[in-house]
């Protein structure tokens, strides 16, 4: 895919997304009523018009090829950076699906204490390419730090899914 | 005068008990290490240590929340400039200029600039606070929301020229953010708006931390990853140094930006008094400002030392500015002076105008304590510049795991919903591929955070008025607001049309690219 | 290491046993809760709400009448609606406990989509009722008695400002009422929080406003508002000189509730606690101090007399509403 395409592509979508929002919007009154001023859709409704007036303003100079971006014949991703940073991006869907589930097969999630080991297992032993000391150490040390700093000192509880009772004998000692 | 300086006194010896003392150097402690932390502001520090104060006498109690406060504003500017995510909507300005140093291997000088400007800023106000008091709270009350507009009009007029080359882009920038600023519930009408369908998460509208971790944090991180696949595996998230050598010529650097300082002071404290405003307006005005009254504009955004110390000077200002209404009209001009309030109440103090004089040793010892904060708060932080500085050294593919880490729990914590987790994520990702096609993502942050200033504010003025828009200009403090906005906001497009009509040359890098030219010609 | 094993055994646990979470919680007498408690406050931070929270956390934590800590979680989305879903959907957590405000039963009111029927939840107790006043900028010097009001406000017919704090609110009700009893065409105009609101009037950029005593107060004791009248059956203590609405021949009174509820579901062993627990808050000197400061009224109510009042307030919001155009 090209940079050009990658252009049409994105201003297409958005160019949708306007129109969503434009139609959503306007569930509330969008015109001005009488001694009131504005109505409750107003402010998204023409700020939406806003955007899909921008999306067509990008179209036509995707037409035009009048912006550096839109001549562009330029591969949109460099020769390896879409399975990077895809990969890298799909490990943090992942890791957040997997911290409460997402309400498939009634899984409850593994929590933010099992995700998160897994995500730095890959990011240190498969991108990172770390040794196996290194990312272990980092696999214990970097989820008891971010209990004790937000769950202890914080109070920020979070999501623990199937773990949770085995947090309890924790709280009944640090809290 | 005399009076006032004779209170001022018996404050200090109030703040300068050892037990006192002891708490402001601990809040300011805590204070740094959470707004350093993207997603954890004062806020978070000051709810959760509330309780913990009710184990000292209140004038302590307060004193360590303070500090907090201001311990946490120095550290909002830390995540800006080396991780380029705002810790809180106060420092989103920091990064503009903040992270371009860093990456150019200066973080220890924009670091040193915070600490330095932050520091101006909050003794200025400070100072400012401490005499003129009284007749500051009469102008944060007659206020009203015709003005806020009008306010928050100045707001948006000092960064027309932050967009990028293409102008659609910087539009769809702008429009989106104040379309997402819209979600959640119409104030005016009580009637929720653009929840998808009752989608809960949407409720509670679209908080502006989740876009700013979003497009900064994850999204700049994917952005980092495709570099540094590009270089080979070599790029840095921040090159750094630090040695006595650099850290004097930074300061004696710093000396030539004291206009930059001083103005960005005066405005942050001016715009913090004002109820609802707080310090996020003020440290976005003082950057644009910035840049216009610079000598070299062009350079911000690429690295300016000033386009640093603005920001930073005014939103430790504000800080103190915010205090103001909370003190003597009990209205709290930021969800963090919300719970100071509240935990005034619950010691006993009734914030209101009459705060200064029926607790005069209260309202002095903190003040005084403001002082002291400002002093341990600067001296802390470049105190800890070397080991932020070792942080950023440490190998890349170690350190993006962990601020991802940050920024998926930075993003959880407000609301306590993984809604907002993967609204992120979302943003992260489009904003990834919205930079690599040159869409100018800063107006949309900045349009989220005023967006939910401005339209109350727009519709409360138009009820008022039965919809008529002379309430903007006929007010004695809007008037002249709205018409420096205005006059802000077409100054550039005079400029452009007293350029063409001159036919006088254009830098070439924007003339045949963007669509203005053609469009206007 | 050992929450990565721990984790490995929940699977492995999950797994083969199905979800067992929450049978420990059943029976034992004497339940007490096992994790931090989730106090869900129904409304931004630094409102009346908040604060009223922030102190019965304080109070929980300074004499000890917990053994985990209480957090308070800000959910006003919606007025109400998300932290009503909230609750909701937290069925059967005994974890899970929630401060609510009046819009407990104008929002499931106005939005009947949530599908959320108070009556599924747990009630716990009733903390306080506050109180409501009309107030007046001193200024005002012609302005002394609410007839007084009256005669202004007639005067100025639609362009007398009545600042509130959200359409369909509390503030929004009096407005209503006030209107249609006096016969007056007053526009309300709706702000974000009441300690915004009195702001407003003490900056004279409203003409009136209903205020809670505690939103007023400051403002009062500098001389710069003054209380016409208040929505109480009888005279509030601090302002001996004010009739009710009562005196004045309107049989009309209006509180806002400040009551604990719980999750729906919540075994009875929680709900004992819970009780027993702000009981003892309630009766706490600084929860006492603080009722009387802020001139709350209403006693501590539980359990079936909670949920009879919940259902008779529901009753009286829906002839409201429904008086005003906003529910049909």
């Amino acid at each position: 895919m090209t940079v050009r395409t990658a252009e049409f592509l994105m201003a297409s979508v958005m160019t949708i997304a306007s129109g969503y929002l434009m139609w959503k919007s306007a569930e509330l009154p969008i015109g001005w009523i009488p001694d009131e001023g504005p109505g409750g859709g107003f402010w998204p409704f023409w700020l939406s018009a806003l955007m899909l007036i921008s999306c067509i303003g990008i179209l036509v100079n995707w037409f035009r090829k009048s912006t550096a971006i839109s001549r562009s014949e330029e591969p949109f991703f460099a020769p390896g950076v879409f399975t990077e940073v895809g990969m890298v991006a799909l490990a943090l869907i992942v890791t957040v699906a997997l911290f409460n589930g997402i309400g498939v097969a009634g899984f409850g999630g593994i929590g933010v204490y099992g995700a998160l080991p897994l995500f730095l297992l890959f990011y240190l032993k498969f991108v990172g390419r770390h040794s196996w000391v290194l990312t272990i150490a980092c696999m214990v040390i970097i989820p008891v730090v971010t209990f004790l700093f937000f769950e202890i000192a914080l109070k920020i509880t979070l999501p623990k899914g199937i773990t949770e009772e085995l947090f309890y004998p924790l709280y009944r000692i640090l809290l | 005068m005399g009076e006032i300086i004779n209170l001022l006194l018996d404050g200090f010896t109030i703040a300068f008990q050892p037990l006192n003392l002891g708490l402001i150097l601990i809040g300011c402690t805590i204070g740094l290490f959470i707004g350093a932390m993207p997603g954890l502001g004062s806020v978070n520090g000051v709810a959760i240590l509330l309780p913990l104060t009710f184990l000292v006498p209140p004038t302590g109690a307060i004193m360590f929340l303070a500090a907090i406060y201001y311990g946490a504003m120095y550290g909002g500017a830390i995540s800006s400039i080396m991780l380029g995510i705002p810790g809180a909507s106060t420092a989103v300005a920091t990064t503009f200029d903040g992270r371009p140093l860093a990456k150019q291997g200066m973080a220890d000088k924009a670091l040193t600039a915070a600490a330095v400007a932050s520091f101006v800023g909050g003794t200025i106000s400070v100072v400012l606070f401490t005499f003129f008091a009284p007749p500051l709270a009469h102008v944060a009350l007659v206020f009203g929301a015709p003005e806020e507009f009008s306010l928050m009009m100045l707001a948006f007029a000092t960064f027309v020229g932050l967009g990028g080359d293409d102008i659609w882009k910087t539009l769809f920038s702008i429009a989106i953010g104040l379309v997402l600023a819209a979600v959640g519930l119409d104030i005016v009408s009580g009637e929720p708006r653009l929840v998808f369908g009752g989608i809960t998460g949407f409720m509670h509208g679209i908080n502006f931390l989740v876009l700013a971790i979003g497009i900064y944090g994850i999204g700049e991180m994917l952005w980092t990853i495709e570099e540094h696949t590009k270089a080979g595996g070599k790029s840095m998230l921040s090159e750094a140094t630090i040695t006595w050598q650099r850290t004097v010529a930074n300061l004696k650097e710093l000396l030539g930006t004291w206009k930059t300082a001083l103005m960005g002071s005066f405005l942050g404290y001016f715009v913090g008094i004002l109820p609802a405003a707080g310090a996020t307006p003020g440290s976005l005005m003082a950057y644009g400002i910035g840049k216009q009254i610079s000598a070299k504009p062009d350079d911000f955004g690429k690295g300016a030392v000033d386009g640093v110390v603005a920001p930073e000077a005014a939103n430790n200002a504000a800080s103190t500015g915010s205090m103001l209404p909370m003190l003597t009209l009990g209205i709290p001009g930021s969800p963090t002076t919300a719970i100071l309030l509240g935990g005034m109440v619950i010691w006993g103090l009734e914030p209101g105008p009459r705060l200064f004089t029926d607790h005069k040793e209260f309202v002095w010892g903190l003040i005084a304590s403001l002082y002291a904060a400002n002093f341990f708060a600067v001296i802390l932080n470049i105190l800890f510049i070397p080991a932020f500085i070792w942080v950023l050294k440490l190998p890349f593919t170690i350190l993006a795991p962990i601020i991802f880490i940050l920024c998926l729990i930075g993003g959880y914590a407000p609301t306590q919903d993984l809604h907002d987790v993967w609204l992120m994520l979302l943003f992260g990702i489009v904003g990834y591929l919205m930079r690599k096609l040159d869409y100018p993502l800063a107006p949309a942050v900045l349009a989220i955070v005023l967006g939910p200033l401005a339209e109350p504010a727009l519709r409360q003025s138009l009820l008022i008025s039965s919809g008529d828009m002379s309430i903007f200009f006929t007010r004695p403090y809007s008037g002249p607001i709205m018409i420096a906005a205005l006059i802000l906001l077409f100054l550039p497009v005079l400029q452009i049309l007293i350029r063409r009509i001159r036919g006088s040359r254009q830098s070439p890098a924007s003339s045949d690219d963007t669509p203005g030219s053609e469009w206007q010609g | 290491m050992i929450i990565t094993r721990r984790s490995t055994l929940a699977l492995g646990l999950a797994a083969g046993l199905g979800l067992t979470m929450g049978l420990a919680n059943n029976a034992t007498a004497g339940w007490e809760p096992k994790k931090p408690v989730q106090f869900v406050v129904m409304a931004g931070k630094g409102g009346g709400a908040d604060k009223a929270v922030r102190l019965m956390q304080a109070i929980i934590a300074k004499d000890k009448l917990s053994n985990v800590p209480f957090t308070p979680i800000n959910k006003p989305g919606g007025t109400g609606a998300e932290a009503l879903i909230h609750l909701k959907g937290k069925k059967g957590d005994n974890h899970t406990i929630m401060f609510t405000l009046n819009s407990f039963y104008t929002t499931p009111l106005r939005q009947p989509a949530l599908g959320v029927n108070i009556e599924e939840f747990t009630p716990i107790m009733r903390m306080a009722e506050d109180t409501f006043c009309l107030w007046v900028h001193s200024d005002r010097k012609d302005i002394n008695s609410v007839d007084d009001f009256v005669k202004a406000a007639k005067a100025k017919g639609k362009g007398w400002i009545m600042a509130g704090t959200g359409k369909a609110s509390e503030d929004n009700l009096l407005t209503d009422f006030l209107n249609s009893a006096y016969g007056l065409e007053m526009k309300y105009v709706p702000y974000k929080g009441g300690g915004k609101v009195a702001k407003e009037l003490a900056g004279k950029n409203a003409d009136s406003t209903v205020n809670n005593p505690s939103e007023q107060l400051g403002f009062y004791e500098a001389g710069t508002t003054k209380p016409l009248a208040c929505f109480t059956p009888e005279r509030i203590a601090l302002f001996k000189d004010s009739p009710t609405f009562k005196e004045l021949g309107q049989d009309f009174v209006y509180f806002m509730q400040r009551t604990v509820v719980g999750a729906p579901g919540m075994d009875p062993e929680a709900v004992k606690y819970y009780q027993d627990l702000f009981n003892k808050v309630f009766t706490s000197e600084a929860w006492q101090t603080y009722r009387k400061k802020k001139a709350l009224q209403g006693d501590a109510l539980s359990g079936d007399a909670l949920m009879a009042y919940w259902k008779n307030e529901r009753d009286v919001h829906k002839a409201m509403l429904m008086k005003m155009g906003a529910i049909k």
